[in-house]
């Protein structure tokens, strides 16, 4: 037997004996997602019991080094583990920006007391982490941001604004952006810097989605004071690490959208036959039908792309400006499935509350107006585009 | 399935490229038509391509070819794309060439094939019958006779068809018009009295033509597989085909939208490169994700014909409407981004659009293969 092969067997096992059985039922709620951080510490539930579990074994970030408590895997072992998750239907224990975002530049940028103090903690999901990025006029253009850390001496004293901030209300540590040199060019005078939310002077104040969500927040920072040991890379590279961290999330979010974040659990030619009705076993609107074809076929393109574009990558290599593809497709992509989605149901998917609607089909209308957002977060798609003209194809500013 | 190439066929689209780059680029194209060529290609290209092995790729060694799989042949249709080659690839290999790989006896494969990989022979499929692609609509006849077959019936757009030294007739010995059962494949020679053959002069400046059969009497031993199961013979080798257009359709839309960038980075208006304009930035990186994600469906549905995987019919009509998409898209971008020289005769990119336009054509449009795909896909 091949050592991938024994390993899938211990894989198999491991798993078998550590997944608790109500983590193998398919993620339909948000609040089945679980994010980790301070407060879940509390818990004792079947979620925290998994991410307690998988997170030992390091398998959260599987093939980040076992020294700053990854699972030390080569790819080959991750995808099995991967595969052997899915077979059984387990849930991800954990889902971060931590992993997802900060991890992997503190693994490239960090110093060794950096990575042996924070990576751990991701990867056992001990620390809800936030991105502090944009502001009020800093959106697009990001590295036009204002908000500040003066340097102190032994601490730097962070003032300013930043909005949008995803979960900063739940959320233990930020990883920020914060210009340190004002006189300095934009792009040189932004230092990347982490800390504690629950430090002296940070306020939070929630901000209402259309989709009736509350999943952000204005963060204000009046003198917020961080010891000079949780700066990461040099002062003044923030824009560096702050671009890298960037391809990393727009990785994540191309890729997301078809897993968990809603839409019903039947398969949309089903939905289309329940709510358009069926003839002779074919979708009875001929628009629709070939509106869910076209919808299927391009999710078949974009997976083979997705799939060659990780066989293509060699082990360790950082996304490129390629990410923005994905970021691009994937979240447009999203929306159009939303928009597919309600379009077959009709008005069954435009209720707010209350009777007349399923849960499902309530669940549909909230998660339609969400897939809005996919498209302005980590970068519009304009900017994605941008990105694409000048980094890929070589188009002058 | 593998998404990537391996090296060895990375090389062979290397070679390929080269070959092409050589002894037939664009500007070959150009001449034949401008000639009015009585070929259409170039038979002598065409032997040194069977030198290199193309011709038969996917045959068995014992017939002379190289025993290759959809995937290797796929680099090759792609390079041609890129310099819209005039060769008898699909019609001649893939589509006549394919029946007789899948469906022929033991001699006509010997006979057929051996010939084919060694550049020597040219073959057809005269199959569709309408405008458009419609594999089962077939009104062409066969009678059973005590000599053989006779046949009646009018087929379009027979790629090849008039330099063809056999070819392969879809008629129905059974059923009506649109029945799956009942079609039968008939191995022809073009001189059988009562068939006529007329060459069609297309838009892109290749080969097509119209096969017409009066009472053209064919002998039993030219039935290709069983009668009346021709389209058992005759699905499988569409689907290859379909692909195998699909890798060439992408190497003509990667080539058309390569030239295009070029143009953006060189033409200057305002005292700045056009590249500079977001209006144009923006629209030649939604043609890059789309080629992007064509090159990896077409990768996709190549492995999957070498894997005989059970969704190759789903992933042949997902590439083919895909290109037939991405074909159309760049294909008008381009002409647009060129601006005045883009509708001169005299520029290449003209050439490009008009060979899109064919190939979207070619064994079924995007609405065609969207109903198949569903169909496949059960709704
Ligand atoms: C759901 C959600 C979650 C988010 N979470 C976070 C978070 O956790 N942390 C965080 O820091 N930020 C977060 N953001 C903020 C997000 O990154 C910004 O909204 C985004 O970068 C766009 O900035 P803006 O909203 O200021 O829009 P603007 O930059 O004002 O853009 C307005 C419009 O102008 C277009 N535009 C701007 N510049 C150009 C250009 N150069 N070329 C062409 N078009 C242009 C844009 O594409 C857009 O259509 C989140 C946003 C959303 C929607």
């Amino acid at each position: 037997m091949s050592d991938l092969e024994s390993f899938r067997q211990r894989a198999q096992s491991w798993l078998e004996e550590s997944c608790p059985a109500s983590m193998r039922e398919p993620v339909q709620h948000q609040q089945d997602i679980e994010w980790g951080g301070r407060a879940a510490q509390e818990r004792n539930d079947d979620k925290m019991l998994w991410l307690e579990r998988l997170g030992k074994q390091g398998w959260t970030c599987p093939t980040w080094p076992a020294e700053y408590g990854g699972g030390g895997l080569s790819n080959e072992e991750a995808k099995i583990v991967q595969e052997e998750m899915r077979r059984i239907g387990a849930r991800p224990a954990l889902t971060s920006f931590g992993i997802s975002m900060l991890g992997p530049v503190l693994l490239e940028y960090a110093n060794e007391d950096q990575k042996k103090r924070f990576l751990p903690e991701i990867v056992q999901g001990k620390i809800w982490w936030c991105q502090g990025y944009s502001e009020p006029g800093a959106g697009s253009d990001l590295a036009s941001l204002q908000c500040r850390a003066e340097d102190k001496g032994d601490h730097y004293l962070v003032n300013g604004q930043k909005i949008w901030t995803s979960y900063a209300d739940k959320a233990d540590w930020i990883f920020c952006l914060v210009r340190t040199d004002p006189a300095a060019p934009k792009h040189d005078g932004i230092s990347f810097l982490l800390f504690d939310m629950a430090s002296p002077g940070v306020t939070i104040s929630p901000i209402a989605l259309i989709s009736g969500a509350s999943p952000f927040c204005q963060t204000f920072f009046e003198d917020v004071k961080v010891p000079k040991d949780q700066i990461v890379g040099k002062l003044g590279s923030g824009w560096t690490i702050a671009k890298r961290l960037l391809q990393h999330e727009r990785s994540m979010i191309g890729g997301m959208g078809f897993g968990i974040g809603g839409g019903p659990s039947r398969t949309i030619p089903d939905v289309a036959k329940e709510y358009c009705g069926e003839v002779d076993g074919r979708i009875a609107d001929p628009a629709s039908r070939q509106r869910v074809a076209q919808f299927q076929m391009d999710q078949r393109c974009f997976s083979a792309t997705t799939r060659r574009a990780a066989e293509e990558a060699k082990a360790g290599t950082p996304p490129g400006p390629k990410s923005s593809m994905f970021k691009l497709y994937g979240t447009e992509m999203n929306k159009r499935r939303h928009e597919l989605l309600i379009s077959l149901m009709g008005t069954q998917a435009l209720g707010w509350e209350g009777d007349g609607f399923s849960a499902e089909e309530l669940a549909e209308t909230r998660d339609w107006l969400r897939s809005f957002g996919n498209s302005i977060e980590g970068g519009t798609s304009e900017v994605q585009l941008n990105i694409l003209a000048k980094r890929v194809l070589g188009l002058p500013d | 399935m593998a998404l990537v190439l391996t090296e060895e066929q990375e090389l062979l689209k290397q070679t390929a490229r080269e070959f092409i780059q050589e002894k037939s680029p664009v500007s070959e194209l150009r001449r034949l038509r401008d000639a009015r060529d009585p070929t259409g290609l170039d038979r002598g290209l065409w032997k040194e391509m069977a030198e290199l092995g193309w011709a038969g790729v996917l045959y068995p060694e014992e017939y002379g070819g190289m025993d290759l799989g959809y995937v290797e042949l796929g680099q090759i249709f792609e390079e041609c794309g890129r310099a819209l080659v005039a060769q008898p690839l699909l019609s001649t290999v893939v589509l006549a060439g394919g029946c007789v790989l899948e469906g022929g006896n033991e001699t006509q494969k010997k006979d057929v094939l051996t010939a084919v990989a060694a550049g020597e022979r040219l073959l057809a499929l005269a199959h569709q019958e309408g405008a458009h692609h419609d594999p089962h609509a077939i009104a062409t006849r066969a009678e059973s006779k005590p000599d053989g077959y006779e046949l009646n019936g009018r087929k379009t757009f027979v790629l090849d068809g008039h330099i063809a030294d056999q070819i392969v007739v879809v008629a129905r010995t059974s059923g009506e018009n649109g029945d799956r059962d009942g079609l039968t494949l008939f191995l022809v020679d073009p001189d059988t009295a009562g068939l006529e053959i007329t060459r069609t002069l297309m838009v892109d400046g290749r080969n097509s033509s119209l096969v017409e059969l009066d009472r053209a009497v064919v002998s039993r031993t030219s039935v290709i597989g069983e009668v009346g199961r021709g389209a058992n013979i005759l699905d499988r080798v569409l689907d290859r085909a379909t692909v195998a257009l699909s890798a060439e359709m992408l190497g003509t839309l990667s080539e058309a939208f390569d030239k295009t960038v070029d143009y953006l980075k060189t033409r200057e208006q305002f005292g700045q490169v056009i590249g500079t304009f977001q209006a144009l930035k923006h629209r030649a990186a939604q043609m890059f994700v789309e080629i992007e994600l064509t090159r990896s469906i077409v990768l996709e549905a190549l492995s999957a014909i070498d894997a005989d995987d059970s969704d190759t019919s789903l992933l042949a009509s997902c590439a083919k409407a895909r290109c037939n998409d991405a074909i159309f898209m760049i294909g008008n971008e381009a002409i647009q981004m060129y601006g005045g020289i883009g509708v001169t005769d005299e520029e290449d990119i003209g050439l490009f659009l008009k060979r899109a336009r064919v190939t979207q054509l070619t064994l079924g449009n995007s609405a065609w293969h969207l109903g198949r795909f569903a169909t496949l896909q059960g709704y």
